[in-house]
């Protein structure tokens, strides 16, 4: 059984316990445990079930490699699925509980599926499951779903009561990796003086120089470790950060780290997780290095672990992970764990090691205190069901003839030891293999390159593929000092130094017994969450998915949570021997950011709820919540779509509004509307380029609706520009346009016309615009006095600036709605006083606010295109009447070439009308004319589409306005417009302009 | 070819699957096939499986520069729809969700096509106008599709926050018909299918010229040496513009990261797939039990596959609003490919300059839905000149100025 030791462990504070939770149980726990640790420590080695077979699943690791260790964290709004209990600190309180099974986990029955598994090979479900094909949907795939997943999904209901926040930091030098080489590298980086940020994804800084190193700089490694922190810290350069994972690393420089605040500590206030942006000019990856597990029968029974995590439990937390440890390995690492195992009283029946090498000091030591060492030997198969009893020895280079048991608890095993190579891959940084240690390391000549061309990522230490301390700590020194070399600092100072350990060669051994048989092959885990065996790749080869990206594919080898961290050298390696080819030209999989799961709460950060985006509120915006509104988002802003009045529905709002408008007044709140200023001497010229009108010709103090074309010539904003003065115009957009058409007039100035002399500048936002709009309209305003509004000092399509009520104005008398209308632009900061004022002197004249629906049929009745409606990025003006905007006396504008093509003047398009129901009734939104037959693809044959259509309160009505095959020629024709539901409206087809068709209600 | 059943399974679970055969055969290239294709993704190994299946042309090479089907059509999310607005798209998307239905059936290969249903959020009365114009469309086009009250979202997809703060939900437009499939099970199949009528597939061979006489097409030069051909048909997403370079014409496209990711697997929690265009995201629940998300392409053009990490904040950003519960889940990996975008966000299926080159591209972010309707048509194409699946999609097109625009429908990736 695992269980807590009498010796003290470093990590863990045996001053103070406290108390988690494991499905239900109450366990007890110290400070400074990981949830692992803890689990292990009241002996819980079964921790989960796998994915495909439901596998029993142990605790295999003693960090962010893990695959096993799954739980689910917490409950109710903070449940969390698929935590890492080898990365989980535990806390007073926590609540852990284990995945994927059902009823239990002891008896799971999708358990089941191992006894299946010889009918479940790798990439199974293509081949069957194919007849009959409506089981798929409502048998096959709901049970596959079922049976996979992990992690229990959080309730529907969920709302994530913690915060989460973003960072950004600039530096010249970015460390990722808190390990002796990390902070060796900071030192070195430090000294020379530039800007440092170190970051450890655990709580504890030093790494496994702690567990495995001797001494450094003649210290002990722990007291080294303390004195580098001190000198660190003492450093203004220099910026420290625990638990802070680097998750990616991006073009440029460009890293992500993930630095979990309060996840050891519980609900607490205060942001959950940081999400840091780093930008550096040189990233050093001092990211460790992960052990690789052995390949044989039962290796995925818990108790089998990883030779270096059963000595991290011992020496880290005081925890044994059993009474009697069989260490397994192929090179001398191993060794540290009988010695780890033997110092904390437990026995170690055997070493089995592949190699028959000669006596190296570390085998010396074991062998010294009485450890039986057997050499050229392997494991032919492990014993026991959901926990390791024994182990049965062969010789490697047989077929797995039994030739001893051994009772164990505990199996530590040791496949050698890969870099974690996966930020220094992020960004394109290319691998070379490395014959010696079996593993594939950084390639200094091809690493990432920044926007210059120059490298930006450095390897340091054991992630540049350095396995011995003495040369970790070379490395490092080295690398430190030239990151800060590459950002201009001068190196000083010199490297720690230790001793290293003799140690022979590590024998690559990718399967045990060489000559193992299917039977023990298809009991070889390679990736034990996806249950992955050695058969799996070999049959993957075998069937031709022989590409690494093919056969993880196929098998789903390394696509687990983990991401392959132990898998991914095995599988290829047996990929390679199958194909018979070397390993390095089989290459790795992509490796992709993050370097382990991060939260989603993270990456979204501040941004939620009524902060998700930015509110774009207008000068009026409080007036308007106090009145009732019924708000339309409209990108970011809000605007009113209708004031309902008590016990009116939106409709009956609106149409009121509609009636109001055109017997008395209305005002609108016009504010969302684009204002961009186009100032310059070359001002006119440039806008005769971009509206299809002649803009240069128009007369200061006067106003031109104007149209604009995108370069195919299609319609894709219009709007009214005034000439401020000769060098000045203000161009009113659509409120969904100001930032587009503002860019558009940047992309054009700034790439094609870059000589001309002309400034763009968006004063949306500066201005609130007030729509005073009705037969009453100049009647108010004459009520607040201060200008004279009327017709012959300010004529439509005209401007002027003055006073209204003491408040500066400039009123356009421009209508977008046929009645006597004003838009009235003023100070951003003073535009709810001036609504107020406009509301409370229009009571007289029966006032009412109305909204952006009553707009639309206002405009409909008008007949009155609406960019959005009428246009949808396929429309061109010709399409739409407007003929009479395009200036023929222009040389060129944006679109004129484009809109004499072939298509644009064929003869059979569709043109805008208007449409009449001959019931009254309204069209439905988006409807379509249809015509004889069907074409060549059998679609029915359509002859136009509606793009405006609503009741008209004014005409008591439905109006409609549409494209329809050659429109204008066709008046009175009648149309048959099909709903979805399969029936019928019929409509004339009449001039678009329903209301006021001489137009006399505007120029009073 | 032995047939893939449970059936076959079970034989050669018994002699511990020593039994099974390649899924498509390793040959050296011949001097000369009727016709090649360029690029083994799933566009490419369908038009030579409907070439060989409709026409009986089965002397075809289909040539692959890296390992097929690793482009595109093993990087998107999956999502088969066709509930679009124009009357060319509707009908090619619509042709391949129908092939889609028996796919595995048709391949004897289970590509795990799951008619789970797809629904378009509206959370804008613009976007409702703009869905109800598309479902007008479609009942007109033979599509089915339906207008669904944000009540009928909400039992359709539990986990949704339909009611803002920001953008409430009013409604969405439904294809029940539509779903998901496995996206590497497509390419296998089309592959196991072609190798099984004699085509040769021939992957890690670079096409670097492209060989013509007299305005011509005779053949290709690779990184294996030179084969010849009748016809050429070019289908390589992401480098269309290179190929036809060769080929000595150019295209009106460009090449734009687009990214996705996945979050660790948990339980069934949502059956269907969402798309949600107001706040730029999209997100289904893949049998493993991961959520995938994507969302709209980068801004800058590349041919590096992978993007800017802020378009992955946007995208699922979008998402926590749209289902609060994802807070808490974790982001496992993201990823990005390379996507071929045309002037009006339509394909390219057309004859070209060069009598006897085809060239198909331009799928921008869509492609992976098309695939069977796009083999298809494009096999149509290489045999007869001519299809009407394919006819309206011409490169002629951007000179009419006859635009099939897609914006209008979806201004989002998908």
């Amino acid at each position: 059984m695992s269980t807590r030791l009498q010796t003290k462990g470093r990590l863990v504070n045996r001053d103070r316990q406290i108390s988690f939770s494991f499905n239900g149980k109450r366990l007890k726990a110290y400070e400074g445990d990981t949830l692992a640790s803890a689990l292990l420590a009241n002996d819980q080695m079964l921790v989960g079930r796998s994915f495909k077979y439901h596998r029993p699943r142990g605790v295999v690791a003693s960090g962010a490699e893990e695959p096993n260790a799954l739980v689910n964290l917490g409950e109710g709004h903070r449940f969390e699925p698929n935590a890492r209990a080898t990365t989980t600190e535990v806390f007073d309180g926590l609540k852990a509980g284990s995945q994927n099974h059902f009823p239990s986990l002891e008896f799971d029955v999708g358990a089941i599926n191992q006894h299946l598994s010889r009918f479940l090979p790798a990439g199974f479900y293509y081949k069957m499951f194919i007849h009959p094909r409506p089981l798929w949907k409502h048998v096959y795939e709901p049970f596959i779903r079922q049976s996979a997943g992990l992690g229990k999904a959080p309730d529907a209901e969920t709302r994530d009561p913690d915060t989460y926040e973003y960072f950004h930091a600039h530096t010249d030098v970015l460390i990722i990796g808190g390990g002796v080489a990390g902070l060796t590298a900071a030192l070195a980086a430090g000294r020379a003086g530039a800007q440092v940020i170190l970051c450890e994804q655990t709580a504890d800084w030093g790494g496994r120089a702690a567990v495995d190193g001797d001494e450094i700089d003649g210290m002990p490694v722990e007291e080294w470790i303390k004195n580098a922190l001190q000198e660190l810290e003492s450093m203004k350069n220099i910026t420290l950060r625990t638990r802070m994972m680097g998750a990616g690393v991006y073009d440029h420089g460009y890293v992500l780290c993930y630095e979990r605040l309060t996840d050891h500590i519980g609900p607490s206030e205060g942001p959950r997780h940081r999400l840091w942006k780093v930008r550096a000019k040189q990233v050093v990856t001092a990211t460790g290095a992960i052990e690789r597990p052995l390949s044989f029968a039962g290796n995925d029974i818990p108790g089998v672990m990883l030779a270096s995590a059963v000595r991290d439990y011992a020496i880290n937390y005081g925890v044994s992970a059993g009474d009697r440890t069989v260490v397994v390995t192929n090179n001398d690492d191993a060794y540290r764990t009988a010695i780890a195992m033997l110092d904390a009283g437990l026995s170690v029946p055997a070493v089995i090691d592949v190699r028959a090498t000669p006596d190296t000091p570390l085998i010396e030591r074991v062998k010294s205190r009485g450890v039986r060492v057997m050499q050229g030997m392997a494991i032919a198969k492990v014993k026991g069901g959901k926990r390791v009893t024994g182990v049965s020895v062969c010789s490697q280079a047989g077929e797995g003839a039994v030739l001893e048991d051994i009772a164990c608890d505990v199996v530590a095993m040791s496949g050698g030891w890969s870099p974690v190579v996966h930020l220094w891959s992020h960004c394109g940084g290319k691998l070379t293999w490395d014959e010696a240690g079996a593993f594939f390391r950084p390639d200094p000549t091809r690493a990432p390159l920044s926007f210059d061309g120059t490298p930006f990522v450095i390897a340091a230490g054991s992630a540049n593929g350095e396995m011995d301390e003495g040369a970790v700590l070379a490395d490092a020194y080295t690398m430190g000092q030239e990151a800060a070399k590459r950002v201009g600092a001068t190196p000083k100072g010199a490297a720690p130094t230790a001793k290293d350990t003799a140690q022979a060669p590590l024998l690559p051994v990718w399967m045990m017994p060489q000559g193992a048989s299917y039977k023990l092959r298809s009991k070889m885990w390679l990736d034990y969450q996806n249950d992955v065996k050695v058969s799996d790749v070999q049959l993957a080869a075998q069937e031709g998915y022989e590409s690494v990206e093919h056969t993880k594919r196929y098998t789903t080898l390394g696509m687990a949570t983990d991401q392959g961290k132990l898998s991914n050298i095995n599988g290829l390696a047996i990929l390679a021997q199958e194909l018979n080819a070397p390993i390095p030209q089989v290459g790795t999989t992509t490796f992709r950011p993050p370097y382990t799961p991060i939260s989603m709460g993270a990456i979204a950060g501040e941004a939620k709820g009524e902060i998700f985006q930015p509110l774009r509120r207008t000068p009026m915006h409080d007036w308007h919540e106090a009145h009732g509104v019924y708000w339309e988002p409209v990108g970011h802003w809000r605007r009113p779509y209708c004031y309902p009045q008590s016990g009116e529905s939106h409709e009956d709002a609106v149409n009121r509004e509609v009636v109001n408008t055109r017997e008395n007044l209305g005002l609108l709140d016009a504010s969302t509307l684009g204002k961009l200023i186009v100032k310059g001497p070359d001002a006119g010229k440039f806008l005769d380029m971009l509206y299809t009108n002649m803009m240069s010709t128009l007369k200061p103090g006067r106003c031109r609706y104007g149209l604009m074309c995108s370069e195919n010539g299609f319609l894709m904003d219009d709007g009214v520009v005034a000439r401020i003065d000769d060098d000045t115009f203000l161009c009113h957009t659509t409120s969904g346009g100001a930032d587009h058409i503002h860019a558009h007039m940047e992309e054009w100035l700034q790439t094609e016309w870059w000589d001309w002399q002309v400034h763009v500048a968006n004063v949306t936002e500066q201005y609130g615009q007030i729509a005073v709009v009705g037969p009453k309209a100049r009647d108010v305003l004459q009520s607040l006095g201060g200008m004279d509004v009327s017709k012959e000092a300010l004529s439509f399509m005209g401007w002027a600036d003055g006073t209204l009520g003491g408040i500066p104005v400039r009123i356009f008398r421009i209508s977008f709605s046929g009645e006597l209308s004003y838009e009235i632009a003023v100070d951003a900061g003073r535009a709810q006083e001036l609504w107020e004022l406009l509301h409370a002197n229009g009571q007289q004249f029966g006032v009412m606010p109305y909204g952006t629906e009553a707009l639309h049929i206002l405009r409909a009745e008008k007949g009155f295109i609406m960019i959005g409606d009428e246009t949808d990025g396929t429309v061109i003006p010709q399409d739409l009447g407007l003929h009479w905007a395009l200036s023929k006396k222009k040389a060129d504008y944006l679109g004129k070439r484009a809109q004499q093509r072939t298509h644009m003047t064929d003869p059979d398009r569709w043109l805008l009308v208007g449409l009449e129901t001959v019931d009254g009734s309204v069209i439905p939104d988006g409807a379509y004319a249809t015509g004889e037959g069907t074409n060549a693809n059998g679609q029915k044959v359509v002859q136009g589409r509606v793009t405006s259509t609503y009741y008209s309160a004014n005409l008591k009505r439905g109006i409609a306005m549409g494209l329809v095959l050659n429109g204008p020629d066709r008046m009175g024709e009648q149309l048959t417009f099909l709903k979805t539901d399969g029936t019928a409206v019929h409509a004339r087809i009449v001039d678009p302009v329903f209301y006021d068709k001489e137009g006399v209600k505007q120029d009073v | 070819m032995k047939k893939y059943s449970a059936f076959a399974i079970a034989r050669e679970a018994a002699r511990y699957h020593q039994g099974w055969e390649r899924a498509w055969a390793k040959r050296a290239p011949k001097a000369k096939y009727d016709v090649i294709i360029v690029g083994a993704g799933g566009h490419g190994l369908a038009t030579a499986y409907y070439l060989g299946k409709n026409f009986g042309i089965t002397n075809v090479a289909v040539i692959e520069k890296g390992w097929l089907g690793g482009g595109n059509t093993g990087r998107n999310t999956t999502i088969i729809r066709s509930n679009y607005l124009q009357d060319p798209s509707a009908a090619i998307y619509e042709k391949a969700r129908s092939l889609y239905e028996n796919l595995s059936q048709d391949l004897n290969y289970n590509i795990m096509f799951s008619p789970r249903g797809v629904i378009m959020l509206a959370q804008t009365h613009h976007e409702v106008r703009g869905y109800q114009r598309t479902a007008h469309a479609n009942a007109l086009q033979g599509v089915k599709t339906e207008w669904i009250s944000p009540s009928q979202v909400k039992k359709l997809v539990p986990i949704m926050n339909i009611e803002g703060p920001r953008y409430p939900v009013l409604g969405g437009l439904w294809q029940a018909r539509g779903g998901t499939a496995r996206h590497d099970a497509v390419a296998w199949g089309y592959a196991r299918a072609c190798s099984d009528m004699g085509m040769d597939i021939i992957q890690q061979t670079e096409v670097t010229a492209i060989k013509r006489e007299g305005g011509k097409v005779t053949g290709v030069s690779t990184t294996r040496g030179d084969i010849a051909c009748d016809k050429l048909g070019i289908v390589v997403a992401g480098h269309s513009g290179v190929l036809a370079d060769m080929a000595g014409f150019r295209l009106p496209i460009e090449s734009v990261p687009l990214q996705a990711l996945v979050s660790e697997p948990i339980k069934p929690c949502m059956d269907v797939v969402v798309m949600a265009n107001t706040v730029h995201g999209y997100m289904s629940q893949s049998d493993k039990g991961e959520m995938v998300i994507g969302g709209g392409t980068d801004s800058h053009n590349a041919y590096t596959q992978r993007g800017s990490f802020h378009h992955i904040e946007e995208t699922v950003r979008a998402l926590c609003e749209t289902f609060p519960m994802l807070s808490r889940l974790k982001m496992l990996r993201q990823w990005g490919g390379i996507v071929d975008v045309t002037g009006d966000r339509s394909p390219i299926l057309s004859k070209t300059p060069v009598d006897g080159v085809f060239i198909n591209c331009g799928w921008g972010t869509g492609g992976f839905k098309a695939i069977p309707g796009s083999g298809w048509g494009m096999a149509e194409l290489i045999a007869k000149g001519h299809s009407p699946l394919t006819d309206e999609f011409g490169l002629d097109r951007f000179v009419e100025g006859r635009f099939i625009d897609e914006s209008v429908a979806a201004g989002v990736a998908h």
